[in-house]
């Protein structure tokens, strides 16, 4: 069982890291791409925030390894994060500096890190599915010991994509733990008005993928689901999928204000904001001091890096033309 | 080594065989794959599907699901694969044109550089056999605007072969467009002669107009050369080969000796590829250009309306006539 101090700090560094980009990207690309003015902006395009979803991201990479691949979606820093990508690094691409994980050329909706098996967030929805399942394919080709993990949204659940994703994953029986964050909004509207059925456990249920509902904002209960799910992954039982009720607390994008949610349901998100449900927890257990310090920790961390991204040189121009292809780079005009 | 009669089929389900007995991170995949594909063009000499051979692991049988055959394609190439990928025809690769131009193509770039996508997408081409506006096209220009693709478009069984051979050597996402009215044709094919990317095919020379094409219609126009050639018109004919990177060298050395350039191809002239190389030869010479696709309308089915959408030699020859009157 992993430790819940360990669980906290990953879910307290990605929200000092959301926190901070999004005070960064203030005065950005608004909703719609109108710009909204004032002040300088160090995040320039759109910012898919994954603020009260950390539960999730650190839950489930606690128990990967540095060869698992991951893929992620348009919302990916705390998928990122927790699989182990450096936070200076990830800010730098933020800012579209050249130090970025991929040189500035990817940004938020791009970010990865492939040192540490963080094969991409994807702009286009249910994306990583295919290549997730290919990945856990390429894997077991090559009698590798590893596993492939996909993050997706309660959106990409209606895409085909998915569908055939899963169902690929289930002929081939291929080492893959599906997660899908069900935060119950797809883009700006109620997912549960465009969605036929129960969702995305139902349906891998109905494609023979064994599947686990957990409540996504309970880091243990994440990490408990996620043990058990990898471990029969590990054990080559095939496929999983891990279905995590969870909470956006921000817009889609940064600056959308999000009107569309009734007060209501954001309060009650707060209220069960997984971090403070798991600081209490660790109050309770005496373990204040440690929260405390992690708390610390995570605020210099992410600071220097934003301090770091701010002072960092933009890519040279002359990045733009290269890697792109072997043969035939983009040469002419 | 020498040459080897065989069919254009054969010769590309020899390159890939050669590659996979080197390289054991070398798969293919799609539907119909165990039983040879749907036009043989996974079979050895022997006629026994090369599934037989690898295994199944190897030569992989897939659901009808084009976006997972490319996006796995994808994933497996970031794992440390050269996958090759068997779309059937090129119109049912627009069923998988996000993981195509979104994803493969995209990936080196967007993250940076950390990562490649070696992978070859076969997609045949072309009219074929009555088969009607959804299995008839050639969408090569589509392709070729994409950065980061590689676009090839093979003639004959040699070439088919060679340039197998180099995609699956290249490192980058080869969109790979054979035709499917040439698996049948016959030729010389030395195995193992790798024929480079981006490096056209003089067929034949001539000093009074260069006409440049690429896959089956370098036949028609062959056949056009010979007409013209009756009534005194010298045509050099090139192939092409390769649409991404092409052979700009090549083709302007030629126009800079015959001053006039028509190009060829099978697809619909608007927006075609014989558009950008007639621009870019209109941008760097004084030469008369014109071009030759088909007209904008969909491939009809009955033979007559078929028909329509062919280009044949005598229209090739009467486009040059044409071009030397002008």
């Amino acid at each position: 069982m992993i430790d819940l101090l360990s669980l906290y700090r990953t879910m307290v560094r990605i929200r000092a890291f959301e926190d901070a980009a999004e005070a960064a990207s203030q005065g950005g690309v608004s909703w719609g791409g109108a710009a909204t003015g004032g002040g300088e902006v160090r995040v320039k395009g759109p910012l898919h925030l994954s603020t009260g979803q950390e539960a999730v991201a650190a839950g489930v990479c606690a128990h990967l390894h540095p060869t698992d691949l991951l893929t992620s979606t348009h919302r990916g820093h705390g998928h990122t994060l927790a699989k182990g990508a450096d936070t200076t690094r990830m800010m730098c691409e933020l800012f579209g500096r050249a130090p970025g994980t991929n040189g500035g050329k990817g940004g938020s909706m791009h970010i990865a890190d492939f040192s540490v098996g963080m094969l991409g967030a994807n702009g286009v929805v249910a994306a990583g599915l295919p290549i997730a399942v290919g990945a856990a394919q390429g894997l077991k080709i090559r009698k590798l010991d590893a596993i492939a993990v996909c993050f997706f949204g309660d959106g990409a659940i209606n895409r085909g994509p998915f569908m055939e994703a899963l169902n690929w994953a289930g002929v081939y029986q291929l080492p893959v733990l599906f997660v899908c964050e069900d935060n119950r909004i797809s883009a700006t509207t109620d997912s549960s008005a465009m969605t036929a059925g129960p969702g995305a456990s139902a349906r891998a249920a109905a494609m023979g993928i064994a599947a686990m509902q957990v409540d996504g904002t309970d880091v243990q209960a994440v990490s408990d689901a996620a043990a058990q799910l990898i471990a029969d992954i590990r054990a080559g039982h095939g496929p999983r999928l891990l279905h995590a009720l969870t909470d956006r607390h921000k817009g889609h994008v940064s600056v959308d204000p999000a009107t569309y949610r009734k007060p209501e349901d954001v309060a009650a998100a707060l209220a069960r904001d997984g971090i403070a449900r798991a600081r209490a927890r660790l109050v309770e257990q005496g373990q204040g001091a440690q929260a405390e310090q992690i708390e610390r920790a995570a605020k210099a961390e992410i600071d220097a890096a934003v301090a770091t991204a701010s002072a960092a040189p933009a890519p040279d121009p002359s990045a733009a033309f290269t890697d792109i292809q072997t043969i035939g780079a983009g040469v002419w005009a | 080594m020498s040459s080897t009669v065989m069919t254009y089929a054969q010769a590309a389900a020899l390159a890939l065989a050669q590659t996979m007995e080197k390289d054991p991170t070398v798969v293919a995949l799609g539907e119909d794959l165990g039983r040879g594909g749907v036009f043989g063009q996974y079979r050895g000499a022997d006629g026994a599907p090369l599934a037989q051979r690898f295994g199944a692991d190897r030569v992989i049988d897939t659901p009808i699901s084009e976006s997972t055959i490319v996006g796995a394609a994808v994933g497996m190439a970031l794992a440390g694969c050269t996958p090759v990928v068997e779309l059937r025809v090129v119109d049912f690769a627009l069923c998988a044109i996000d993981e195509i131009v979104n994803q493969a193509a995209k990936n080196r770039y967007m993250f940076g550089g950390q990562g490649r996508v070696p992978m070859v997408m076969r997609m045949p081409i072309g009219i074929w056999s009555s088969s009607a506006a959804q299995h008839s096209q050639s969408l090569e220009a589509w392709f070729a605007h994409i950065p980061g693709l590689v676009v090839v478009a093979p003639s004959t069984p040699a070439d088919n072969h060679g340039l197998l051979l180099a995609a699956l050597q290249s490192g980058d996402p080869v969109v790979y467009m054979e035709h499917k009215e040439l698996w049948g044709t016959q030729g010389p094919v030395t195995p193992g002669a790798v024929v480079p990317l981006g490096q056209a095919r003089v067929v034949r020379e001539g000093a009074d107009v260069t006409l440049v094409s690429w896959s089956r219609q370098v036949q028609a126009c062959a056949q056009a050369a010979e007409q013209l050639a009756a009534q005194g018109v010298q045509a050099e004919l090139i192939d092409l080969r390769t649409l991404w990177p092409w052979d700009k060298e090549t083709v302007l050395a030629s126009v800079a000796r015959t001053g006039r350039l028509l190009v060829v191809h099978e697809a619909v002239q608007v927006a075609g590829f014989g558009a950008e190389i007639a621009a870019t030869v209109a941008e760097h010479t004084a030469a008369r250009v014109a071009r030759l696709g088909a007209p904008r309308i969909p491939v009809g089915y009955a033979p007559g309306l078929e028909a329509e959408s062919r280009i044949g030699a005598d229209k090739i020859a009467a486009a040059v006539l044409r071009l030397i009157e002008r």
